[in-house]
């Protein structure tokens, strides 16, 4: 049972990390002088779609997230709108940080948000996903030993291993060597997403090895 | 040999001062300068060479010039006159250097490009060691042999307007002087103007001989807006007509008969591109030199001009005035400035020259005789004698001058490596002091790494194997092996050791301290050994936090970011990072404690340790809410302070908050601000003070405000017209009273409880003297910001006070864990303060606060308060906060002071053995330099923090 659990989610990880090389490669076929550093804010916002949307895709082809009783029109559309209302608030929530970091609070604050963004659908996006806009579930998740499930500890795992990556991309910043990517925020962008995919690798392989020490309450 | 952690670090630490002092001592190289400490004198001149007999004068030839006027442009780069700037902002100049009789050159200044070092270097031809420009930061009188003096000694008369710096390091040197100051860099009209209207009337008349003009507009305006502003233009513009008008008075005084004059453009030093300077980057260090006189050929068109050292002018001068040139000078002088001499005079001043090279070449090089420039000067000075021989017997053929111009160009090669050789020797380490420097600070790290177990163990005592590692047979082997190598290397190296100058006592003792320290090492690592086996098994159950992790992530993160010289200069950047890397941790934790664990057991909690917020009459409910804010209130603090004052190199030149508050149109904003923080200054601190303080607290803080008004930063509100600026001596010596009455009382407090019995009265009374000494120092801080800092020193406090209220109580953190916090909050509040790793960033005005004059004790001390206000402020907290906290961790003072000691030691070591692996990189001297010096004041600033905890700390033995 446990195999079925992991494979499974190893493929999914590969799709979301294939897709993120697809959203870096595809646009350079399709626009012109497009580049990671040049055109930033593009790729940014092509990985962050194609993120969330693989995302979106393979946990409802999956089946992961929690089974509701309800099952009306009206309580779909109210579960969708507190999502966009959480992602809204998770990248504002970001953007503040970020800001606190030492981010110029007015000048580039288009590329800030477009950071927060990114953090947001590495981080709450998945959350959602899995957890559903459901706070107390998060808080559980990311509470010492809160982890129920094999997702939730690689959910754990992706969402720190983004923030770390993002947090170490910040450090390059103040070396003067002028290189484009230590304009901001493009090695705080590359960092995250770094970050993200070295959860995506990880997950799998360190429930694997743990696998004997992790018991989870059953579902 | 036990014993207790306090005492144990304030050993370590003061052993890690003498070993980083020691280090310092071989890391700086001494000045170049001549042993003899009289200034040169005219009778000291060699006589000119002669073989066989005759009349050999020893006199100097006379002057070439009668008059020299120097203008002197602060901050004149290279390219503002022989670049494009030149050709279209300075016309007249241009023309001079490319069609009138002149020289130009672009002269090398050499690091530090600040204005004091450098008038120093051009006045006494000696480049100024390292620690030369920090020791006289306070720029007291010059009293090394320089060329003003010898002028003013051979009855030149000098006229001095500009830059106050030279009236400070000439004080009775000029016939006439009108000092400017520099200290309102956002005015750059009123400093040059104040130069200018002295010229018309100074040009008319007759009675001077040496005119200097120092103009500041120019690096002001570079400090405000870089060198491409659009008000460069008609700065040089201003300084081009200046040339012309000086040029125009020079050439119309000029008659027949007499010897002509000498106009001399300079610039101490250039700009970045951003518009700063200090290093040793190319626009910084090249600065133009037009020499002008009609005793120059014409020039017939733009020629690249010669590059030369700065210190070259000052020979120059000196000869060309009829003047010995200064001791200590290592310029050897500008031949084309005298080739139009007759070959005799041109010779001899070359041997002067020499001669006071070699001279200082003796004093300074022990082995002199094999050095290759003082080997070609002797021979070429026996050519000299020669040539003089045929020149005596009248020889007048083609073959003398040919012969004159072969010994011309010996001189000229022995003058350029006597030169060189001597600017050398400013770059040799005594590697020796280093490396017993270096070795004793590893030392001491590793007896402080080995000794954390026990140190921060329940009982804090540390047991040093001393004794039985002094009577142990390494020990005299290693000492025996020590005093033989000091004396192989001594013998050696020619004494150019400092520690074989050394009297062999002081010697033996610090062999003596190694070897014990050596051998209490080893038989400290043997007795953990065993454990160390065993550990893995019981180490499993010793989880780290997450904040655990932050903060040993931390340390050694910032350790390690050491050693890139980026990171050096913005590592404002890397404590601000932490810092708030850190607060989120907390956040995070709070977030834990009231969310996960409030279903669990919230009343065991409420029950076993005592409410602030009870206490405050507030519920428990609004109590978490009120902890909750607080790391999002310190995240908040912390971002609004980074705003007030840029620091480091990459963003320094950006806008900042405070330049904005100082900027004169917003003095009424400033003032607003200054009051507000001054009145939550005294908010937040008199709680703890009991009421007589409390009333001294708050009439301090007006004398504060009244002290800011007086110096014209604030503004009182009955008070619209300016008045005139004073220096405000009154109101900071009133302050000063209040200051030291309330130190007094909580002295008075803490002698009491010493005296007292029963221990619950002694806690009490023994917390708020501390908190009292504690607000005495906050009130002389805030006399000692500047009054946009104030803000700084108010978020400060309220900070401190938020977070020990609901986070540091609350949260149960350790004493270790708090006092790392501190450590961090305490670096970056250095930073918020506005300080950076560059000496330049030391606000030396704090020493003048409340003084007539300079007084070296109180300003050294009042600026090293200012300077480390933040380190220091964080640490007396924890001092404070870790005695009122007595019942909940008992050895809280003696983990702190091994903490505080820790802390400071890894980044140190670290740092000492980096620099010297470093010594010859491009910017040892920019950037890894003052770092070092800093590193080195900040240990001896946590000395004195060490003696506080163990003074603190002390009673718990004899009071068990
Ligand atoms: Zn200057
Ligand atoms: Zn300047």
């Amino acid at each position: 049972m446990w195999d079925v659990e992991i494979r499974g989610m190893a493929s999914a990880h590969a799709i979301i990390a294939s897709s993120i090389f697809l959203a870096t490669v595809i646009p350079a076929v399709f626009l012109e002088n497009f580049s990671v550093y040049g055109t930033h804010m593009v790729w940014l916002y092509s990985v962050a779609g194609s993120v969330a949307v693989v995302n979106i895709a393979v946990f409802r082809l999956l089946g992961i997230i929690p089974p509701t009783k309800k099952n009306t029109l009206s309580f779909k559309i109210n579960r969708l709108f507190r999502s966009c209302l959480y992602f809204l608030l998770s990248c504002l929530f970001y953007h503040t940080v970020v800001v606190l970091y030492g981010a110029p609070l007015l000048e580039s604050a288009l590329e800030t948000f477009s950071l927060a963004v990114l953090l947001s659908t590495f981080t709450t996006l998945r959350c959602l996903c899995i957890l559903g806009p459901n706070i107390q579930a998060w808080i559980r998740v990311f509470s010492r030993d809160g982890a129920l499930s094999v997702w939730d500890t690689s959910l754990q795992i992706t969402t720190g291993c983004s923030l770390v990556g993002a947090w170490l991309g910040a450090f390059p910043i103040p070396l003067d060597w002028d290189r484009p990517w230590q304009v901001w925020p493009v090695s705080c962008t590359l960092g995250a997403t770094a970050g993200f995919l070295t959860g995506l690798l990880v997950a799998p392989v360190w429930i694997h090895w743990h696998r004997k020490l992790l018991t989870y309450k059953l579902k | 040999m036990r014993l207790s952690s306090s005492v144990f670090a304030l050993l370590c630490v003061m052993c890690e001062v003498l070993s980083i002092a020691l280090f310092l001592r071989g890391f700086f190289p001494v000045p170049v300068k001549s042993s003899l400490s009289s200034e040169s004198k005219a009778s000291d001149l060699p006589a000119e060479p002669l073989t066989g007999s005759g009349t050999n004068s020893s006199e100097s030839p006379g002057p070439v010039f009668r008059r020299v006027v120097i203008v002197l442009v602060d901050a004149l780069r290279e390219d503002f006159v022989f670049g494009s700037d030149g050709l279209r902002f300075m016309p007249y100049t241009r023309h001079v250097v490319e069609r009138g009789s002149s020289h130009s050159f672009i002269a090398k200044a050499r690091a530090p490009t600040v204005t004091m070092p450098r008038i120093k270097a051009l006045t006494t031809g000696s480049i100024p060691g390292f620690i030369d420009v920090v020791m006289n930061l306070n720029s007291p009188a010059l009293l090394e042999d320089n060329l003003i003096w010898q002028a003013k000694n051979a009855g030149k008369r000098i006229i001095f307007y500009g830059d106050d710096t030279w009236v400070r390091l000439f004080p009775k040197h000029f016939m006439e002087q009108d000092g400017t100051t520099s200290f309102f860099v956002s005015d750059y009209t009123e400093v040059d103007n104040n130069v200018t209207r002295h010229l018309d009337d100074t040009l008319k008349r007759d009675d001077w001989d040496i005119l200097i003009l120092h103009y500041l507009g120019l690096d002001h305006i570079g400090h405000i807006s870089g060198p491409h502003s659009s008000l460069i233009g008609p700065k040089l513009t201003e300084m081009d007509d200046i040339m012309k008008k000086i040029h125009a008075a020079l050439i119309s005084k000029e008659s027949e008969g007499t010897s002509p004059n000498l106009l001399v453009l300079c610039g101490d030093h250039g700009m970045t591109e951003t518009g700063s300077h200090g290093g040793s980057s190319e626009p910084e260090i090249n600065t133009p030199l037009v020499l002008i006189s009609p005793a120059f050929r014409r020039r017939g068109g733009f020629e690249e001009p010669g590059v030369l050292e700065q210190v070259d002018l000052t020979p120059t001068l000196a000869l060309g005035q009829g003047l010995p040139i200064s001791k200590n000078s290592v310029g050897r002088l500008i031949p084309a400035v005298f080739e139009d001499l007759s070959l005799r005079d041109q010779l001899r001043f070359l041997q002067l020259n020499g001669h006071q090279l070699s001279c200082l070449l003796e004093d300074n090089n022990p082995t002199f005789h094999k050095e290759d420039g003082y080997e070609l000067f002797r021979v070429a000075e026996k050519s000299h004698g020669s040539w003089m021989k045929l020149y005596m017997d009248g020889n007048t053929s083609e073959v003398l001058g040919n012969i004159g111009k072969k010994v011309l160009k010996q001189y000229l090669e022995a003058l350029k490596a006597m030169s060189s050789a001597l600017s050398k020797q400013l770059g040799k380490y005594d590697m020796y002091s280093m490396i017993m420097g270096m070795i004793l600070v590893l030392q001491v790290l590793i007896l402080l790494l080995l000794a954390m177990p026990e140190a921060l163990s329940r009982e804090a005592v540390v047991d040093i194997p001393l004794a039985a590692s002094l009577f142990s047979l390494p020990f005299y082997l290693l000492c025996l092996l020590g005093s033989a190598l000091h004396v192989l290397i001594c013998t050696s190296a020619g004494g150019l050791c400092y520690l074989c100058s050394l009297p062999w006592v002081l010697v033996f003792a610090l062999i003596i301290l190694s070897s014990a320290l050596m051998c209490a090492l080893v038989a400290m690592a043997a007795r953990r050994m065993p454990t160390s086996s065993k550990s893995p098994t019981k180490g499993s159950g010793w989880t780290l936090s997450e904040l655990d992790v932050v903060l040993l992530v931390g340390t050694v993160g910032h350790t390690l970011s050491l050693a890139s010289s980026s990171f050096i200069e913005e590592e404002h950047q890397t404590w601000y990072f932490l810092l708030n890397t850190l607060c989120l941790a907390v956040f995070q934790d709070v977030c834990r404690k009231y969310f996960s664990e409030q279903e669990e057991g919230g009343e065991e909690e409420s029950f076993s340790s005592f409410s602030p917020a009870v206490e405050l009459g507030m519920s428990v409910g609004s109590e978490k809410w009120l902890a909750l804010a607080t790391p999002l209130l310190t995240l908040t603090c912390c971002r609004l302070l980074r705003s007030l004052n840029h620091t480091g190199v990459q963003w320094a030149h950006l806008p900042d908050f405070g330049h904005w508050l100082n900027s004169g149109d917003h003095k009424m904003f400033l003032s607003l601000l200054g009051a507000l923080s001054l009145a939550l200054i005294f908010l937040l601190i008199q709680r703890h003070c009991s009421l007589v303080s409390k009333i001294a607290l708050a009439l301090g803080l007006l004398g504060v405000y009244s002290y800011r008004a007086a110096v014209g930063n604030v503004l009182f509100p009955w008070q619209h017209s300016s008045r005139t600026v004073s220096k405000g001596t009154v109101e900071a010596r009133f302050v000063y009273v209040f200051v030291l009455g309330i130190l007094f009382t909580g002295v008075k407090d803490l002698l009491r409880a010493q005296l007292t019995s029963s221990a619950g009265d002694g806690g009490r009374l023994k917390s708020r003297g501390l908190w009292e000494v504690y607000s005495g120092v906050v009130l002389l801080v805030a006399l000692l910001f500047r009054a946009h800092n104030l803000p700084t020193l108010a978020c400060c406090l309220l900070v401190q006070t938020v977070m020990a209220q609901f986070i540091w109580k609350r949260l149960h953190y350790d004493a270790a864990q708090t006092t790392i916090m501190h450590y961090w909050f305490g670096q970056a509040f250095f930073y918020f303060q506005g300080n950076s790793n560059n000496i330049g960033t030391v606000d030396i005005s704090v020493g003048f606060v409340g003084l007539e004059s300079y007084v070296e004790a109180p300003a050294v001390i009042l600026t090293a308060l200012s300077t480390y206000a933040g380190p220091l402020l964080w640490a007396f907290h924890l001092l404070c906060y870790l005695t009122s906290q007595r019942h909940r961790a008992v050895m809280g003072l003696g983990h702190g002071s091994y903490c505080f000691a820790l802390l400071r030691s890894i980044p140190a070591v670290f740092y000492v053995v980096l620099v010297t692996g470093l010594r010859y990189h491009l910017f040892i001297w920019s950037v890894f330099s003052p770092k070092l010096l800093y590193e080195a004041m900040h240990t001896l600033v946590t000395t004195a923090v060490c003696v506080c905890f163990t003074f603190m700390d002390q009673d718990r033995s004899g009071r068990p």
